[in-house]
């Protein structure tokens, strides 16, 4: 939402960016400017002085040494470590994502249902999985099964970290994919549906032809913002010991090497850039959704993210 | 058939003081790293709001860095960084000091989500409000404090209470900072008693009653606050 209007003054045409008004502030005269200058001045010496520490601070404990760094420019440590890595959180993300797609539609249509031994079990499974952490359910997806089956006197060999890690992903995020169908759903305007009853059509014409083209258009930024917190939560694969970015970067770089600082560094750098890359997506897909005229649903934004938890719906 | 895995409600009895405990320590974490998180971030969104391009510019390079970046990441850098490379110490006591650097590192990940939300909330004040309340001859403080904020603080509430519903189930993560909270206790009956379903429903109940609850107080608060526009 935008809430700068255009000034016609003189001062606004030399420095448009400076003295536009916002909410809190009026158009700068010049004293606010001079005060404006002054309180510039003040935050860059702040903050020069806080890099200033945190620098310090790592040159006292020699962080920038050359031989710390050094590994990051040698092709094995990336073709052998480091892509490696970043494959496996790609692979669990990807995985994850489509699974997670399709719990999140069946949970959410479940949801929406008119029957209610359907739609009060979907929410139920809904609700539970939102409530609870994922490092949990990863913790039990991992030793659960082997347990289980272990009363029935059958043996089951341990589940594999990244079957456990794509598990928990998929019943969290699919959970929550699962709330923003349904509000994508719900979205729609009454007429939309009351139309396509109109024209004769049944509950699941309806359903497939009006009422899910127009919410996908609606919903999908807060689908693919949903997809970076998954791609985020991967890095939950450390704890339990899967080979992603973050346990090839910490483990092995660091391990090998003994450069934690760095190596966290050069991990963090490469988690932004993907997740600044896929949040852009994100905001195209609500930019274009916002001008489409296809749909008459109000788009679901990128930037409330999660849909609210229990108890705070309706608002 | 030994049914003890699916009905066996023991392990937890046995041990239900440190359960108890384990509860207590995700409690502590998130009730300090709250108030934390919120001092920072609504420090952050005055800088992200603020006339000085400079402070702007700070307040969304932290937000670009801390919001994509894997909280575990941010935990071990608070434990492997903070601690052991750089011997920050904060307090002679390991697990005192566990407990600080989980906080350091829950405050600094979801200050740049409450900053977010804060400055969501003064952009959805119109900007006629704020024009009204000039050309009344209000100050700046003065249409700051009777104007502008009340309305914005009463929009994030519903936004900060998912912030904080998200905050409490993200302080499992801690366990990979060192610290002693709710999940570290079940993987270690896990290990023990090998992960039976009482287990993991009593550890699920035990979340649900710390995150269903906030839920419902900020959805009743935001509700009662609403601003009728």
């Amino acid at each position: 939402m935008t809430l700068s209007v255009d000034t016609p003054s003189d001062a606004s045409a030399r420095r448009p960016t400076k003295n536009k008004p916002s909410v809190l502030f009026d158009a700068p005269g010049p004293r606010a400017r001079l005060r404006n200058n002054i309180v510039t001045l003040v935050a860059v010496v702040v903050l020069l002085f806080i890099a200033y520490l945190i620098i310090a601070r790592l040159d006292q404990q020699h962080q920038f040494d050359g031989k710390l760094w050094k590994p990051f420019t040698e092709k094995i440590v990336w073709t052998k470590q480091i892509l490696p890595g970043l494959g496996g959180t790609l692979k669990a993300a990807g995985v994850a994502a489509v699974f997670a797609l399709i719990f999140g539609v069946i949970f959410g249509l479940g949801r929406l249902s008119e029957h209610k031994w359907i739609s009060v079990p979907a929410g139920a499974v809904v609700e539970f999985f939102r409530a609870i952490p994922l490092l949990i359910m990863i913790f039990f997806a991992m030793a659960g099964p082997p347990a289980i089956m272990d009363a029935f006197d059958r043996v089951l060999p341990p589940v594999s970290a990244f079957l456990a890690l794509v598990i928990g992903l998929t019943l969290y995020n699919g959970s929550v994919l699962a709330e923003i169908f349904r509000s994508g759903i719900n979205s729609i305007p009454k007429g939309q549906s009351e139309a396509g009853y109109s024209i004769g059509m049944r509950k699941g014409g309806v359903m497939l032809r009006i009422l899910v083209p127009q919410a996908v258009t609606a919903m999908m930024p807060a689908v693919v913002s949903q997809l970076v917190v998954l791609l985020k939560d991967t890095a939950l694969g450390y704890i339990v010991a899967y080979n992603d970015l973050l346990n090839n970067g910490l483990r092995l770089v660091s391990g090998n090497f003994g450069n934690t600082i760095p190596s966290i560094i050069v991990v963090a750098v490469i988690y932004i850039i993907i997740n600044i890359a896929l949040g852009l997506l994100a905001t195209w897909l609500e930019k274009r959704s916002r001008r489409s005229r296809k749909s008459s649903a109000r788009t679901l934004t990128t930037a409330a993210g999660a849909p609210p938890a229990v108890g705070m719906d309706s608002i | 058939m030994n049914l003890h895995a699916l009905l066996d409600f023991g392990p937890l009895q046995q041990n239900f003081g440190t359960v108890l405990k384990a509860f207590w320590g995700t409690i502590r974490l998130a009730l300090l790293s709250g108030i934390g998180s919120l001092i920072l971030g609504t420090v952050l969104a005055a800088m992200r709001v603020s006339p000085t391009p400079v402070l702007r510019g700070a307040g969304a390079l932290y937000i670009y860095v801390f919001r994509n970046t894997p909280l575990t990441l941010v935990l071990l850098f608070c434990s492997l960084g903070l601690s052991d490379t750089l011997h920050l110490q904060i307090s002679h006591d390991p697990s005192t000091n566990g407990f600080w650097l989980a906080t350091i590192g829950m405050t600094i990940y979801t200050a740049s989500f409450v900053c977010e939300s804060l400055r969501a909330g003064i952009n959805t004040v119109p900007l006629g409000q704020a024009e009204a309340a000039r050309s009344i001859g209000l100050t700046f403080t003065q249409s700051l404090r009777l104007v502008v904020l009340p309305q914005a603080f009463r929009t994030v509430i519903a936004p900060l209470g998912s912030v904080f519903i998200a905050m409490i189930k993200n302080t499992t993560v801690a366990l990979a900072a060192g610290y002693f909270e709710a999940s570290a206790e079940m993987k270690q009956m896990f290990d023990t008693y090998g992960g039976t379903i009482p287990i993991f429903l009593g550890f699920a109940i035990g979340f649900m009653v710390l995150t269903l609850p906030t839920g419902f107080f900020f959805g009743w608060l935001s509700k009662r606050l609403a601003v009728a526009r």
